[in-house]
């Protein structure tokens, strides 16, 4: 468990924000530019000290009252916006500046594995200047994941890239996170990065927590200007039951229901994250007959919401009884009058289209 | 034609200067990573007190660093040795003085251009603050080190008024270069005098050349 609170008045800027998180998985600190997530993360990381603060990282105190353990002594990684590497060291002695200096510590994270990891092997003698933006970045990581961190943050790690160097990180992150047990905080204003990598998210606005909860639960809830967005969406944790190899399908369950995805998403038991775009979500009182979607799934609408004059936003909750994971539906006013929806009807979600996070474009629907 | 007595003032003024670069660097530095790093109120008037040779006429200082190194100054009293004027000792304490601005403020500067990201980066990757000092922020100013040293080393070389207040002329003591051009051309040995001059002016120009080139190297290399 990670509990975190700063305060402090910033010129004009007023920041409070204090949140509880989850000691494992990846927590996306998101709001948009000026919220105050950037400064939450370095006064995690112990760079920046506000002297109203907390901070505990499972059940160990860094920082309360006149505590404050200073960044060195703390065991984090930090990844930041910029890769930063030293210019005056090569690509290996960048990597290994950390990891000499936490050798106290058990090695928990190999030399090896963390090069394997991030595919940086061919890069070991290059002075960083001669590096793309994006092997820089991947070296950064490293370095910071070599430090044997038992914290790792990162402050935009993918912002200062262009699209191609983005696509060419992003997987790694997503081994990353796979593949360690570390957790991360991750700082972000790209909902579709927080969606791809988040398991728990922290929505900040004008140096305020507005909201911290697991991700699916944030995204859908009724309170948050997040499903308000023109491209709100759902994340599900599918899992893997049955492969049918002959129409190209995989069924895994979510929380609340199945879902047919196309492609072999992988052995049964193995967890795929799937993205539900609201806008490929309709709804319908009976289950539909004569038709080419293949998902429909029964639900409870929770709340139906005017997004705008002509369109309304739907939280459903997933399953007959309605406790399964949340879902959103974006239609039209007109439908939601003429078919009389109201709060705690039951109803059948048809899904168009799905995605996994983990590919780069969306998955054609399987109509 | 270069004779004996010749390369007695030459070897003074080459062990004077580089005792004072050395004391300079080792004073330079902690001095040079203060000036870059703090936020006190009164940083700028340190600041103002290393630059003040450079503007301060060399007579004026030598004059004050006679006063306070004479034998019967408070000074010298509360240090209870003999006076330091008229010493070679007391020629590498007015050098420091006179030169601290050639060196500290390139070091400063250079300092200065790191910016925060490097230490902070390293402070992450678990150095502690000295640790940090010596593998990050020294090798990154390395450029600033070493127009440090140069400038500090020349301009020690060519230093006068300070030696002539507080030096005067004694052989193999304090008559160094710039003292024994003086004195040559006083007696009327011109050609002494052509000597040493032109020897300075090909040690001058080839000071800044090769500061220059390893200016241009340094800088490529650390280009980020």
């Amino acid at each position: 468990m990670i509990t975190a609170r700063f305060a402090a008045a910033l010129g004009s800027f007023r920041l409070d924000a204090g949140f509880e998180i989850p000691g494992s998985g990846v927590t996306a600190l998101f709001g948009p530019s000026g919220c105050g997530k950037t400064t939450v993360l370095r006064c995690m990381a112990g760079l920046a000290r506000l002297a109203d603060g907390y901070l505990a990282i499972n059940g160990e105190v860094w920082q309360d009252g006149r505590t404050f353990t200073p960044p060195h002594r703390r065991p984090i990684g930090y990844v930041f916006q910029e890769a930063s590497l030293f210019p005056h060291m090569s690509v290996r002695d960048n990597l290994l500046y950390g990891f000499k200096r936490a050798k106290a510590d058990r090695p928990a994270v190999a030399f090896d594995d963390v090069v394997d990891l991030l595919g940086i092997g061919r890069l070991f003698d290059r002075p960083p200047m001669l590096l793309s933006g994006g092997e820089r970045q991947r070296v950064a990581i490293g370095r910071a994941l070599l430090s044997q961190p038992r914290l790792l943050l990162m402050d935009e790690p993918l912002s200062a890239l262009d699209r191609f160097s983005k696509d060419d990180i992003l997987p790694y992150l997503e081994r990353l996170h796979g593949a360690l047990s570390i957790p991360v905080v991750y700082v972000s204003h790209d909902i579709t990065e927080v969606e791809r990598l988040a398991d728990t998210l922290v929505l900040m606005k004008d140096g305020k927590v507005q909201a911290a909860g697991p991700l699916q639960d944030v995204l859908a809830d009724p309170a948050l200007p997040l499903a308000r967005m023109p491209q709100a969406a759902t994340v599900f944790a599918a899992r893997v039951e049955t492969v049918d190899a002959a129409y190209g399908l995989t069924e895994v369950t979510v929380p609340g229901g199945r879902l047919l995805v196309p492609g072999d998403l992988g052995a049964r038991g193995t967890t795929r994250r799937v993205r539900v775009l609201a806008s490929d979500v309709s709804l319908g009182r009976q289950a539909p007959v004569d038709t080419t979607i293949l998902n429909a799934l029964p639900a409870v609408i929770l709340a139906g919401e005017a997004t705008t004059d002509h369109q309304m936003t739907v939280f459903l909750a997933l399953g007959a009884d309605g406790q399964g994971a949340r879902l959103l539906a974006r239609i039209s006013r007109k439908s939601w009058d003429t078919l009389g929806f109201a709060p705690g009807d039951a109803v059948v979600a048809r899904v168009k289209g799905m995605a996994l996070t983990d590919q780069a474009s969306p998955a054609p629907a399987p109509a | 034609m270069v004779e004996p007595a010749m390369w007695e003032i030459i070897g003074l003024t080459v062990r004077l200067a580089a005792f004072t670069t050395v004391a300079l660097l080792v004073l330079g530095t902690p001095l040079a990573w203060w000036l870059a790093r703090t936020n006190a109120w009164y940083k700028e008037i340190v600041g103002a007190l290393v630059a003040l040779p450079i503007v301060l006429p060399p007579t004026v200082l030598g004059f004050y660093l006679l006063v306070a190194m004479s034998p019967t100054s408070p000074l010298t009293q509360i240090l209870g040795g003999r006076g330091l004027a008229f010493s070679f000792e007391g020629l590498v304490v007015g050098s420091v003085i006179y030169s601290l601005p050639f060196v500290v403020n390139p070091i400063r500067n250079a300092f200065e251009a790191i910016g925060t990201r490097p230490l902070e980066v390293a402070a992450t990757l678990r150095a502690s603050p000295l640790d940090t000092f010596f593998t990050v922020a020294v090798p990154l100013a390395s450029p600033g080190f070493l127009t440090g040293a140069v400038l500090g080393f020349a301009h020690t070389i060519g230093e006068f008024g300070v030696v002539l207040m507080i030096g005067g002329s004694i052989p193999g003591e304090t008559k160094v270069l710039s003292i024994a051009i003086f004195d040559y051309v006083e007696t009327l040995q011109w050609d002494k005098a052509h000597l040493l001059s032109a020897g300075m002016l090909v040690f001058s120009f080839l000071v800044i050349f090769l500061m220059m080139l390893i200016e241009k190297r340094l800088g490529g290399r650390l280009a980020r």
